[in-house]
């Protein structure tokens, strides 16, 4: 174990991808000799060469459909896009092509992408630089969308996507990218895909949260303790395809449920985890599902704090969600 | 760019074009942006600005020259290092800095922050955060210009990083199947903030893409004003009288960073002290004294108008409001969201105690 925070973590994975996989090629903007704007990449250029650690022009539709092309010849590309808000340019490319051509070629080519980018508000970055885009991708059918909120988490499940035969995109909660520190296993280890970690167990709440959402989740939970109140912390980590039953049995349990997210809420995941809890857990919900998300507005400069999801509004949620 | 001593003036043959009032106004042009952007480092160090900022100084012959080149009615949409730009297009050194802070009295109300940066007024159509997204929207405006026959010009600028957009090549190429009056400058400052121009696009001669689009291309020393000025002014007469779009790059330098948070270490020292021999600034006071078309002291004077026009400006955007929480969903629709609890569009506040 060493103690790392999470853009370390991911360094690590990457370090470990390119050490096992000759077929593992990075590419993006800045990510060779300026070892990526959080360094996320830094040093790897140096160990690994310039032939698997590539410098592209400015150009998020060339990186990402020559990385569609890559990996349909047999490659393992990791193209990194430097805020996921830069992503569009190269949208088509992932929606049409990437998601679909396992599919449209009747299971015949593979295309195993993933796609690093840093997600999330709380920089003061305003419009372009702090955009949670995961219900765009999660809408899109072939697409696996990862989101960790630990170290352990970014490196066990960054391997594990560079592994799946699907494409991932990858979202990293650049807030906590140095504020998130923790114990990782040294060497080569995977978090699989596809289950959900319980964060904290306790009888009255189930909070369902992803990225720097989970935790100011933790932070509420530890503030309400004292007055009685238990709750249970859900970490998706993969939030599609979704690990639907942990999520299912700990709202069974509790009875109650708030999920939490920093998009705006119409459309949000949110929407889609409420709907498929009370299709499940409908007998046992003692009050309705609710949402503390962004507003539905573009992502505000000054209006940050205002914005995004505070501990006092999750408390809210839980008090309201109590006395319902 | 030639390198020689001589450089130390501005090119004679387009001074003389140029002439003393409009080059005695360039200067105090340039001095502004120059006096501003230092102030506004000054605030972001100071932690009054926040989130990114992206400095002019440097390049601020390309602005200067070339919207001295146009009149009141054309157009112009520039990328995120807008702030030049909005003060050449009639946002005052209060609107801008007010918009660095995210002050209601801003060039954007408030809303926006460093990159966009707007004057409707003055046709200028902001800044734009997303690289090369902005370029397609000025072949609109020159679209719309000729479907309106108004005769007004869209001057778009955008970096060499920009260039190796998509948009940029759907772009050119309808302007010039569709003959519209625009003109396109590149400003090559030779950096995409860590990436040089020879790792990211496999020709250096930038003008030469225009060829293929069938349309004219010009290379001009961005660091000379008067050069500017005089190469803007001809593809804007192509653009308004035969209606045929123009490529230019602009050659210059960022003597500062990509953004306030880059120490700008992939390039050396002496690299940017040889390309500060070449200020713009420098360039355009020089002409001006050798000529004895301007006097020392004016010239301190003109800076000194500078200076106190930025600390103004800090000043008057410090004691300016933030949106109150309550306008949190404004500028979303036409019609301003209303306060309401439970509201998806606005948010509501904890009752303390
Ligand atoms: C679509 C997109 N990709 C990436 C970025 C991040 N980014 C901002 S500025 C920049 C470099 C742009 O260089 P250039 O166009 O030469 O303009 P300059 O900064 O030199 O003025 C990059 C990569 C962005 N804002 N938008
Ligand atoms: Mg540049």
């Amino acid at each position: 174990m060493k103690t790392l925070n999470l853009v370390q973590a991911v360094n690590d994975a990457l370090a470990v991808a390119l050490e096992a996989h000759d077929d593992v090629v990075l590419l993006g903007e800045d990510i060779g000799r300026f070892g990526g704007v959080f360094r996320a990449t830094a040093g790897l250029r140096e160990r690994f060469g310039e032939e698997r650690v590539i410098d592209t022009p400015l150009s998020e539709a060339g990186i990402i459909g020559t990385a569609v092309g890559m990996a349909l010849y047999g490659l393992k590309p990791v193209p990194e896009i430097q805020f996921s808000d830069f992503i569009y340019p190269g949208f088509d490319h992932i929606v049409n092509e990437l998601a679909k051509y396992r599919y449209r070629s009747g299971g015949q080519f593979p295309c195993p992408v993933t796609i690093r980018t840093p997600v999330g508000g709380g920089i003061r970055g305003g419009h372009y630089h702090s955009q949670s885009p995961e219900a765009y991708f999660i809408h899109t059918p072939g697409l696996v969308v990862v989101c960790p909120s630990t170290p352990r988490d970014a490196k066990g499940l960054l391997l594990a996507s560079i592994r799946s035969p699907d494409p991932v995109l990858f979202l990293e909660p650049k807030p906590i990218y140095r504020k998130a520190v923790g114990e990782v296993p040294e060497g080569d280890f995977e978090v699989p895909l596809g289950q959900a970690r319980v964060v904290r167990e306790g009888g009255d709440v189930t909070l369902i949260a992803w990225g720097a959402m989970v935790s100011l989740c933790e932070e509420a939970a530890a503030r309400i303790a004292p007055s009685g109140v238990e709750c249970t912390i859900i970490d998706p980590r993969t939030l599609w395809p979704l690990d639907i039953d942990t999520i299912a049995d700990a709202v069974s349990a509790t009875g109650r449920c708030i999920i939490v997210h920093e998009a705006p809420r119409t459309c949000g995941f949110g929407a889609e985890l409420a709907a498929l809890v009370q299709e499940r857990c409908f007998l046992h919900l003692e009050a309705p599902i609710r949402r503390v998300t962004g507003w539905d507005t573009p992502f505000p400069y000054t209006l940050e704090h205002a914005y995004l999801p505070s501990v006092e509004r999750v408390l809210d949620a839980v008090e309201a969600t109590i006395a319902f | 760019m030639a390198k020689t001593e001589q450089a130390a003036t501005c090119d004679a043959e387009a001074t003389e074009q140029v002439g003393r009032e409009k080059l005695r106004g360039f200067l105090q042009q340039m001095q502004l942006i120059r006096r501003f952007e230092e102030r506004a480092a000054r605030e972001y160090a100071s932690g009054r600005i926040s989130g990114f900022c992206h400095l002019y100084i440097g390049q601020e012959g390309v602005a200067v020259g070339a919207l001295g080149a146009l009149e009141p009615r054309d157009h112009v949409i520039t990328a995120y290092r807008d702030h030049g730009h909005a003060l050449l297009r009639g946002c005052t050194p209060r609107a801008v800095m007010a918009e660095l802070m995210g002050k209601v009295t801003g060039a954007a109300r408030g809303r926006g922050g460093s990159m966009h940066m707007f004057n409707p007024e003055q046709r200028f159509h902001g800044g734009h955060g997303i690289v090369g997204g902005h370029i397609p929207l000025a072949t609109g405006f020159a679209f719309a210009s000729a479907y309106e026959q108004r005769g007004d010009v869209t001057l778009c600028f955008f970096g060499e990083g920009a260039m190796n957009q998509g948009a940029f090549y759907e772009s050119l190429n309808l302007a010039s199947l569709w003959n519209l009056p625009a003109v396109y400058v590149i400003e090559n400052n030779q950096y995409a903030m860590g990436t040089p121009l020879s790792r990211a696009s496999a020709i250096s001669d930038l003008a030469m893409k225009a060829t293929a689009f069938g349309m004219e291309g010009e290379v001009v020393d961005g660091m000379d004003v008067t050069l500017v000025n005089a190469c803007i002014a001809r593809a804007a007469k192509r653009a308004r009288e035969e209606h045929r779009p123009t490529l230019i790059e602009a050659r210059c330098y960022r003597f500062r960073g990509h953004s306030m948070s880059d120490p700008a270490k992939y390039r050396t020292k002496d690299e940017v002290d040889e390309r500060k021999a070449h200020d713009p600034i420098t360039l355009a006071t020089h002409t001006l004294l050798e000529r004895k078309w301007a006097s020392e002291d004016e010239v301190k004077g003109w800076d000194d108008e500078a200076k106190d026009a930025a600390a103004d400006a800090a000043e008057f955007a410090a004691d300016s409001p933030q949106p109150s929480l309550s306008d949190l969903g404004r500028y979303v629709y036409a019609e301003p969201l209303s306060w309401r609890l439970d509201d998806a569009m606005t948010p509501h506040v904890r009752e303390e105690g």
